[in-house]
């Protein structure tokens, strides 16, 4: 009788740490990456930071499930690895043999994945829940796609230098016929006068020479 | 006094002339096309046969038609018409030539311009896939193959399966041509007042950002890998005739001769101007530049071979520490094979448990690409992994559409002048108006490449009529200069120009060895493109080996097409000759039969070379 008595106080004990073990249905595998993530400013994983996560998990469920009053006695862990990775299973406020299912921590993890990641310095690919996915960041888009302002800058700029220098030209011809016009104009003068002007000659101004008419045109 | 006789464009001066040329010659393919070339055949090796195409097939062509040109004083059509009536078709072939090519060469312009829109984002639209319509996930076209894969083939693109299917048009691409042709059109507006000062920044702006690429590249890790696999001569390769074959072709196209663009530019020129200078300069330079281009190229490729090499072993090291649990990057890439071999030893079976993907990085070495393959594919994939990646790839970008766009400048030219020699313009439109009329109707007829099939039809355009037809007008120049018009006067003709007769070795290569070769060629060509039925990749998302491209052999009326391209350019000449020798023949018979006295052959061979001379 003594000995059934104290052969189910032990197991009492151990039944009660039964509930985390790898391939439990209530328990989830982590798989932290230290050195991949921060390089030389890594820190040490020690039994501080397991508190820290098992403090992070009891915040997280806090917030998911409000009015629960989840601790860090409420997150067992084991199977710790140099890896670093390890199982935990949570268990309730209420009633410490009763653990939750995976979908209510699964949804608690996914609500405060970043604070999370930020309480420990990393990032979705370095702490790693498996078989919880990481939620995709979308692409940002902003409102005018930014290529279609450099299509209009550069093409703005290339439609007023064609019309700049189509005028440019335009006005160039112009401008060389009205000279070619003039200039013709400034040789049939000089049928009349030979480029002496007027004033210069003391003599007497012979009519014969200013009919222009008697000159065959250019 | 008076305006009866118009003054033919002159270059302001001789550097203008000679960027021009060289902005001519030095185009893209330079960088895409002669690295890929270098790679596959045998590194350092390759380069015997390419010194040896450039010596005796590619200067001598290359003097022969700037001679031609400065002598003349005319455009393609111009100068053969005045050379001998019967080799008018020539000029025309080259001018179809260059018609054609405009217009699939402009689409290439508008897809550069597209991705160097798309360079100032942060992060590059390439880096990463879109997500899927219900937001769990990437896009599953993309997921399969890289967003790099998808940006191109689906964003800018948006190919269809296969070249029947015509998509519709895609308008971030029409609006990216309507950029290109107005940039053209911008850089043509005053002939070659315009485009001689287009050039001082279109030809050199290359060389600096080569320069740029050339520092940053050597700096990058996995640089030497890269150059030391590119120039790693393998002197078997040298057996292979298609080696030959290869060299011949990229020398000759790579040039740009037959084109009809050499001539013209040469056609403005003083007449005593020393053009065999001018020519050996533009060819050494040409080929220089495919060799300094190719070393930047092949750094940035080592580089991303040795990202992959390194991301395959990164994937494995995760694996393995993972399945054993062992320290956090306790396995690094240096150490990788001791812990191998370590674990082998210890726990083979569970080592066997694990899928380690195989990495050689060799096989990265092997990803050649070239075409738009390299550039839109390969280069913008490395740019990623490159600290301050907008800036690299804006400068890339910007350095492919400069040499691009002084190779449009020869290819419209050689358009251009032809119709304005031949006095078809009406006398009342000015030039710059002809231009940009000219420049639409492109435009407007190249937007069959903007459709989804788009891409299919700028490969079958680029192999088929930048091939065959070029070899065809070349053969007829090599013939039509040192046969017909005559080596006596050719060489009289140089004379002139450049103070002395040509030496022994451009006679021997005019004479003999370059039309051997490019008759070689050409028959060598045609054999290999006659044993099969021609093929394309295709891009299809549903083919059991996507991401691999697909390859679907052309239907037939592709292929009908494909040798409509191929030989209406070259009808010209027989026609040209045809019609000529029948309306001799008439009018001889014609004048045989009312005979007056002072119709005698003298006036009348006058006569026909006056009307030869003004048409």
């Amino acid at each position: 009788m003594l000995e059934k008595v104290l052969f189910l106080l032990c197991l009492t004990p151990a039944l009660a740490q039964e509930p985390c073990f790898p391939g439990s249905s209530h328990a989830y595998k982590v798989r932290i990456s230290i050195k991949t993530a921060l390089g030389n400013q890594a820190y040490v994983w020690n039994d501080n930071e397991m508190y820290l996560f098992r403090a992070a998990m009891a915040f997280a469920l806090r917030s998911y499930h409000n009015g629960q009053e989840f601790n860090v006695s409420n997150i067992m862990v084991c199977n710790e690895t140099p890896r670093v990775s390890f199982w935990f299973v949570v268990s309730s406020p209420e009633n410490s043999s009763v653990l939750l299912k995976k979908g209510d921590v699964e949804n608690a993890i996914r609500k405060s994945r970043n604070r999370i990641n930020g309480a420990f310095l990393l990032t979705d690919q370095t702490l790693e829940f498996i078989d919880i996915p990481p939620t995709l960041a979308a692409p940002v888009m902003p409102v005018t796609p930014p290529w279609l302002i450099v299509f209009g800058v550069v093409m703005g700029a290339v439609g007023a230098g064609i019309i700049f220098l189509l005028v440019s030209s335009l006005v160039q011809s112009k401008r060389k016929k009205n000279k070619k016009t003039l200039d013709e104009d400034r040789e049939d003068m000089r049928g009349i006068e030979n480029g002496l002007g007027c004033d210069n000659l003391g003599g007497v101004y012979n009519t014969t020479f200013s009919d222009g008419d008697k000159f065959t045109p250019m | 006094m008076g305006s009866s006789v118009e003054e033919r464009p002159k270059w302001d001066n001789k550097i203008q002339y000679l960027l021009t040329c060289i902005g001519f010659a030095v185009g893209i393919g330079n960088v895409w096309r002669f690295p890929y070339l270098c790679q596959i055949y045998g590194g350092g090796a390759f380069l015997i046969p390419y010194l040896i195409a450039l010596v005796f097939e590619g200067l001598p062509l290359l003097y022969l038609e700037m001679a031609i040109g400065q002598r003349l004083r005319l455009g393609s059509i111009g100068a053969w018409n005045s050379i001998s009536p019967f080799l008018g078709g020539v000029g025309i072939a080259s001018m179809i030539v260059s018609l054609l090519i405009c217009l699939f060469y402009n689409t290439i312009m508008a897809w550069i311009l597209w991705y160097f829109f798309h360079s100032f984002q942060n992060p590059l639209p390439w880096t990463q896939c879109p997500l899927n319509e219900n937001r769990t996930g990437y896009n599953a076209e993309c997921e399969k193959s890289t967003p790099v894969n998808y940006f191109w083939y689906r964003e800018t693109l948006n190919i269809t399966r296969s070249i029947d299917d015509s998509g519709s048009l895609q308008w971030g691409l029409v609006i990216c041509l309507a950029s290109a042709w107005c940039v053209l059109y911008i850089c043509f507006i005053k002939g070659i007042e315009s485009i001689g000062k287009a050039v001082y920044v279109t030809t050199t702006f290359p060389y600096l950002v080569l320069t740029i690429f050339l520092v940053r590249g050597l700096t990058l890790p996995g640089a030497t890998d890269g150059l030391v696999y590119l120039f790693t001569p393998d002197w078997d390769i040298l057996m292979n005739p298609q080696v030959w074959l290869d060299a011949a072709t990229q020398i000759f196209f790579s040039l740009s001769v037959a084109f009809g663009g050499l001539i013209a530019f040469a056609s403005y020129n003083d007449e005593k101007n020393n053009c065999e200078r001018d020519a050996v300069l533009v060819g050494i330079i040409n080929s220089a530049t495919s060799l300094y281009a190719s070393i930047p190229i092949f750094s940035i490729l080592g580089f991303k071979a040795n990202n992959a090499y390194n991301a395959c072993l990164q994937g494995n090291i995760l694996d393995l520490t993972n399945e054993f649990d062992i320290s956090d990057q306790n396995i690094t890439t240096e150490n990788y094979d001791d812990w191998l071999a370590y674990l082998n030893r210890t726990f083979p079976d569970k080592l066997a448990r694990v899928v380690l993907t195989p990495c050689d990085l060799e096989k990265f070495l092997d990803q050649s690409a070239s075409g738009t393959g390299l550039a839109f594919i390969a280069f913008t994939e490395a740019v990623i992994s490159m600290p301050g990646s907008q800036v690299w790839a804006i400068l890339f970008f910007i350095m492919l559409f400069s040499l691009g766009l002084s190779s449009m400048f020869g290819n419209l030219e050689g358009v251009l002048t032809p119709i304005r020699d031949l006095k078809l313009v009406p006398k009342w439109i000015p030039s710059s108006v002809f231009t940009g009329i000219a420049c639409l109707m492109c435009f407007l007829i190249a937007l069959i490449f903007t459709q989804g099939s788009g891409n299919y039809w700028v490969e079958v355009f680029n192999s088929y009529v930048g091939s065959v037809p070029l070899l065809i007008i070349a053969v007829f120049e090599v013939i039509g200069v040192i046969y017909i018009r005559g080596m006596k006067t050719f060489s009289d003709d140089i004379l002139f120009m450049n103070g002395r007769r040509p030496n022994i070795y451009w006679k021997i290569c005019w004479w003999f060895i370059s039309p051997v070769m490019l008759v070689v060629v050409f028959i060598a060509y045609v054999v290999i493109q006659i044993q099969k039925h021609p093929v394309y990749p295709a891009w299809n998302p549903d083919y059991e080996e996507f991401p691999d491209t697909e390859t679907v052999p052309y239907p037939n009326w592709v292929f009908a097409i494909i040798i409509l391209l191929s030989s209406v350019p070259v009808i010209p000449i027989p026609l040209v000759a045809i019609y000529r020798l029948i309306r001799r023949e008439m009018r001889r018979s014609s004048t045989s039969g009312d005979l007056t006295p002072h119709c005698n052959d003298g006036l009348e061979v006058e006569n026909f070379q006056q009307m030869s001379q003004s048409t």
